[in-house]
């Protein structure tokens, strides 16, 4: 059935937004982690999102959304000086984590918006089912 | 076609149609955040067209008519949906052109819903002769 599938997909979307948003909250949470090497520094964490298409009927259109991974960036840990920090190298400099703070802003921002989004789309469904039951009475 | 014959009429297929679309609309606006995804659509005039002219009629008892309902299975009826502005990731999802199809879809399939109604009712009253 149809509709019980569109419930599916706005909840595959769901959860796949909160993946987002949970990348998002450790990326802020980590911000000012600093390092001895770039290697140790924190790098900022990015879900990859998949269709995945519903193969259970015979008509291939219905696509929710998977979590297909984690993507750690690789822009470059900014080196900063500060020699009385416990974790500078021998030449005085930490590295820094390479977490954009308005690039996660704008992010969360995105998630929660498409987040709500799918909540109308459940919401609104399950109202016509409801009708849909109701029907004759 | 007697009220009788065929209590529901178009309106059982329509409110397929219209099920069917709520997937579509729906595998949209899950994957607005998906690279690369392209938005599809159901044309529901053209597909309700090919629908009524493939209703095949029998005239004998023993004929096996082609529903309406096997009309609906095939993926011909999917279309691509051409976006107003490109963007980078190769998506083509466009919030709010599938926020205000899915609304107009599912007041559709409301008024579906009460023709339906009304017609089990009349369907009802027939019967009861009261």
């Amino acid at each position: 059935m149809s509709m019980l599938t569109a419930l599916k997909i706005s909840s595959s979307a769901m959860t796949a937004q909160m993946v987002r948003m949970n990348t998002t909250a450790s990326n802020l949470a980590n911000m000012d982690v600093v390092g001895t090497t770039s290697e140790q520094a924190y790098r900022a964490k990015k879900p990859i999102f998949k269709t995945v298409m519903e193969t259970h009927t015979n008509s291939n259109f219905e696509a929710s959304v998977k979590v297909n991974g984690i993507h750690v960036s690789d822009r470059a840990n900014t080196k900063r000086y500060d020699p009385q920090n416990p974790a500078a190298n021998d030449d005085g400099y930490v590295f820094m984590s390479n977490v954009n703070s308005i690039e996660e802003m704008v992010d969360m921002t995105n998630a929660s918006r498409s987040y709500q989004t799918n909540v109308e789309v459940m919401n609104a469904t399950k109202k016509m089912m409801m009708a849909t039951l109701q029907l004759g009475k | 076609m007697s009220i009788l014959q065929n209590p529901l009429g178009i309106h059982a297929t329509a409110l397929k149609l219209r099920e069917q679309r709520i997937g579509v609309l729906a595998s949209n606006i899950a994957n607005v955040d998906t690279p690369n995804y392209k938005a599809r659509d159901i044309d529901f005039s053209s597909v309700m067209a090919t629908t009524e002219s493939n209703n095949m009629r029998t005239s004998h008892g023993r004929h096996i008519g082609v529903s309406n309902y096997q009309a609906l299975q095939g993926d011909s009826m999917i279309k691509y949906r051409m976006p107003s502005s490109a963007s980078l990731d190769g998506n083509t999802v466009e919030v709010n052109t599938e926020n205000s199809l899915f609304t107009e879809n599912s007041m559709r399939y409301q008024a579906t819903n009460t023709f339906l109604n009304n017609r089990i009712k009349g369907v009802m009253s027939a019967l009861r002769g009261e």
